[in-house]
């Protein structure tokens, strides 16, 4: 059926409200001065880590976040860890939380189609994350300069804003997931639990469970070299479900120029590459761009089902 | 809006059906509003108002039926129909961490206002409601009554031709429910068309010209309170006399109108009529030589007509559960 007007009408209106919303609630400032905290912390480690042990290094700037001083890990790897939390608590109570505060109906009944308000509340989560994820960068940017005594040069600002963008986009499905199980529970603390249960799950377990689930999948023979590498196939595929390890192997690629491939390197993929020599950027992201494909495929698959099951629904409470 | 005439039907419903799995929430509904009136959709919980109010602002898909709003299909044209209808459903919430301010702000941006309009609206619409001096405060200190004139603020800024309010004064205190039914009669003074869905009937007959009797999703009756009285109890009056040196039966018994007596104290003596005959009473109690102390009439409320009417209802389907029931053994 043709429906009249623009479904993005009041798309706008929405987001903003929610990114405002966002910025000065109480719950959001916790999770950020959390996450801004633990940064400054590992991004200081880092770089006495690095002061003491790294001569050369043409890349001494992107070291920063990926060296980890023990026992804290490193600034990518609180990321990884942190990010999907601050994405859930943006958005766990996005729809469940309108019909527990009986808003729903007074703000459908506005001249808006339901594809605003669930795009728009994506969109203002999306905006706030971005500021999240670019304030964090300057920090450690500035972490950097002042420890090191050196400026990023132009190469690792090209490589940080690579960063950026793969950080938001990890971000974003954390924020997707989250929105999708407010549109299944209508209880805000069922949705939170769910959501922080599939982090501790990715962010956590997975990398657990892959290997146990590849090797009773797909058993090594011990006199077919080839089953070996089925296994470590298939435990490569599954560990990629987790979107924390699609983020880790882009950050490696990203912050690692030396990277050649994610996963298995096999000598004829060596020929006349000199060892340890760095990539240029454009190669690095070729490396990535898999990845890269799946986590947005990700986003757009939760988001539709987040759509279809939100555009079903009643909008009494 | 259109440049309907006062009386034009500007909310039309023909034989709406809603199921919910089997159950069908709205069977059959025959509905017309017309411009410039407040029509009082009554009827007890579960009765289907909430579901049809729904579908005519287009939040619910009906099953079968077609549905008119200013003539336009709220399937079709959801936004057109939006746009000229105020909807303040029933338990209305607002964003606790937002003032009252910025909640109208908010939907005033989604309504499509533009910032300088909506201000000014808001303004107006808070004084009106008498919310101005709280206009800054947040939401979550609100009473229910505020919460429910704010919601009536909503209304006013987007100040649309037509106003659908849902149990508007539902668990409201006796003095929060008289201001918000002097707003609603000035929302109907300003020229809007006002439907309204209650189960509170003797609050709803004072303010509404037409009243549709709603029950298990059907319309039972529709008509102005004076039809519905007559249809439902054959348009029975109590007049109750008190009187001295006079038999109060034997002097009013002839006055056309009088239908039955019943005496409480020989000078107290309470007249079932057919139509209001206090004039024709007095006056023949006066001609017999009677001093007449009290003469007051006892007018049925729509609460008596709706209940007289569904009791009847429920009496009928009961017994027809019984002659089913009968049948099959
Ligand atoms: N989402 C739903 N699923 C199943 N039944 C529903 C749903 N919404 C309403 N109903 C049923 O529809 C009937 C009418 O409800 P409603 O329109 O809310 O009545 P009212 O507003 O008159 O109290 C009720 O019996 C209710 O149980
Ligand atoms: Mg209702």
């Amino acid at each position: 059926m043709q429906r009249e007007g623009s479904p993005w009408t009041g798309l706008w209106a929405v987001a903003a409200k929610e990114a405002a919303d966002h910025l000065t609630s109480a719950r959001m400032k916790i999770v950020l001065g959390l996450v801004i905290l633990t940064a400054i912390g590992a991004a200081y480690g880092s770089a006495g880590q690095l002061k003491e042990t790294v001569g050369s290094d043409p890349f001494l700037f992107l070291r920063l976040f990926t060296t980890a001083r023990e026992p804290l890990p490193s600034f990518a790897g609180f990321l990884g860890f942190l990010l999907p939390l601050v994405a859930i608590t943006l958005a766990f109570d996005a729809i469940n939380g309108e019909y527990q505060r009986r808003t729903m109906s007074r703000v459908l009944s506005q001249p808006i189609y339901r594809d605003a308000l669930l795009a728009g509340k994506f969109l203002g989560g999306l905006v706030v994350l971005t500021i999240c994820v670019i304030t964090l960068w300057l920090l450690v940017t500035g972490v950097g300069i002042l420890s090191l005594g050196l400026p990023p040069s132009g190469e690792e600002v090209a490589r940080g804003i690579a960063f950026l963008v793969v950080s938001v986009a990890y971000s974003a499905i954390w924020l997707g997931i989250a929105l999708l199980f407010s549109t299944w529970f209508r209880s805000t603390a069922t949705a939170a639990l769910a959501a922080l249960a599939l982090w501790l799950l990715f962010t956590v377990f997975w990398q657990m469970l892959a290997p146990l689930v590849a090797g009773a999948l797909a058993p090594v023979d011990p006199l077919d070299p080839m089953t070996a590498l089925t296994q470590y196939n298939l435990q490569h595929d599954l560990m990629r479900i987790s979107p924390t390890t699609l983020y880790g192997e882009m950050l490696t690629g990203i912050l690692h120029p030396s990277t050649r491939a994610l996963g298995l390197l096999f000598r004829s993929q060596m020929e006349g590459a000199l060892m340890g020599a760095p990539l240029p950027l454009d190669q690095s992201l070729l490396i990535i761009w898999p990845d890269f494909s799946g986590l947005v495929a990700g986003i757009v698959l939760v988001f539709t089902l987040a759509y279809v099951s939100f555009q079903r629904q009643e909008v009494r409470a | 809006m259109s440049g309907a005439a006062k009386g034009d039907p500007v909310i039309e419903v023909r034989d709406l059906v809603k199921r919910y799995g089997g159950v069908e929430a709205v069977a059959g509904l025959d509905l017309t509003v017309n411009k410039g009136e407040v029509f009082g959709l009554l009827g007890p919980n579960g009765s289907g108002k909430t579901t049809m109010i729904l579908i005519l602002l287009g939040l619910t898909e009906p099953s079968e039926g077609e549905v008119r709003v200013t003539g336009l299909d709220p399937l079709r044209q959801p936004l057109a129909v939006k746009r000229a209808v105020g909807y303040l459903p029933d338990s209305v919430g607002f964003y606790d961490t937002m003032t009252a301010r910025e909640n109208l702000r908010y939907t005033a941006r989604l309504a499509g206002l533009d910032t300088a309009e909506a201000d000014a609206r808001i303004d107006n619409a808070l004084e009106r409601v008498r919310l101005s001096d709280v206009a800054e405060k947040n939401v979550a200190g609100f009473s229910h009554g505020m919460r429910q004139r704010l919601g009536v603020a909503e209304v006013l800024v987007k100040d649309c031709p037509i106003a659908i309010l849902d149990e508007p004064t539902n668990g409201l205190d006796p003095q929060s429910t008289t201001e918000l039914l002097d707003l609603i009669r000035r929302l109907r003074d300003d020229g809007r068309t006002v439907l309204l869905s209650s189960h509170l009937l003797s609050l709803v007959q004072s303010i509404c010209d037409r009243v549709a009797l709603i029950n298990h999703g059907r319309i039972g009756l529709t008509g102005s309170v004076d039809e519905l009285r007559s249809r439902v109890l054959g348009g029975s009056y109590t007049i109750e006399v008190e009187a001295e040196n006079v038999d109060i039966k034997t002097a009013t018994a002839a006055i056309p109108g009088v239908a039955g007596f019943a005496d409480l104290t020989p000078g107290h003596v309470r007249i079932r009529a057919t139509a209001d005959i206090r004039a024709d009473v007095a006056r023949h109690i006066v001609e017999r030589g009677g001093r007449l102390t009290r003469i007051a009439m006892h007018q049925p409320s729509l609460d008596d007509v709706y209940q007289r009417y569904f009791e009847d209802q429920r009496t009928v389907e009961g017994q027809r559960a019984f002659k089913g029931a009968s049948h099959a053994a």
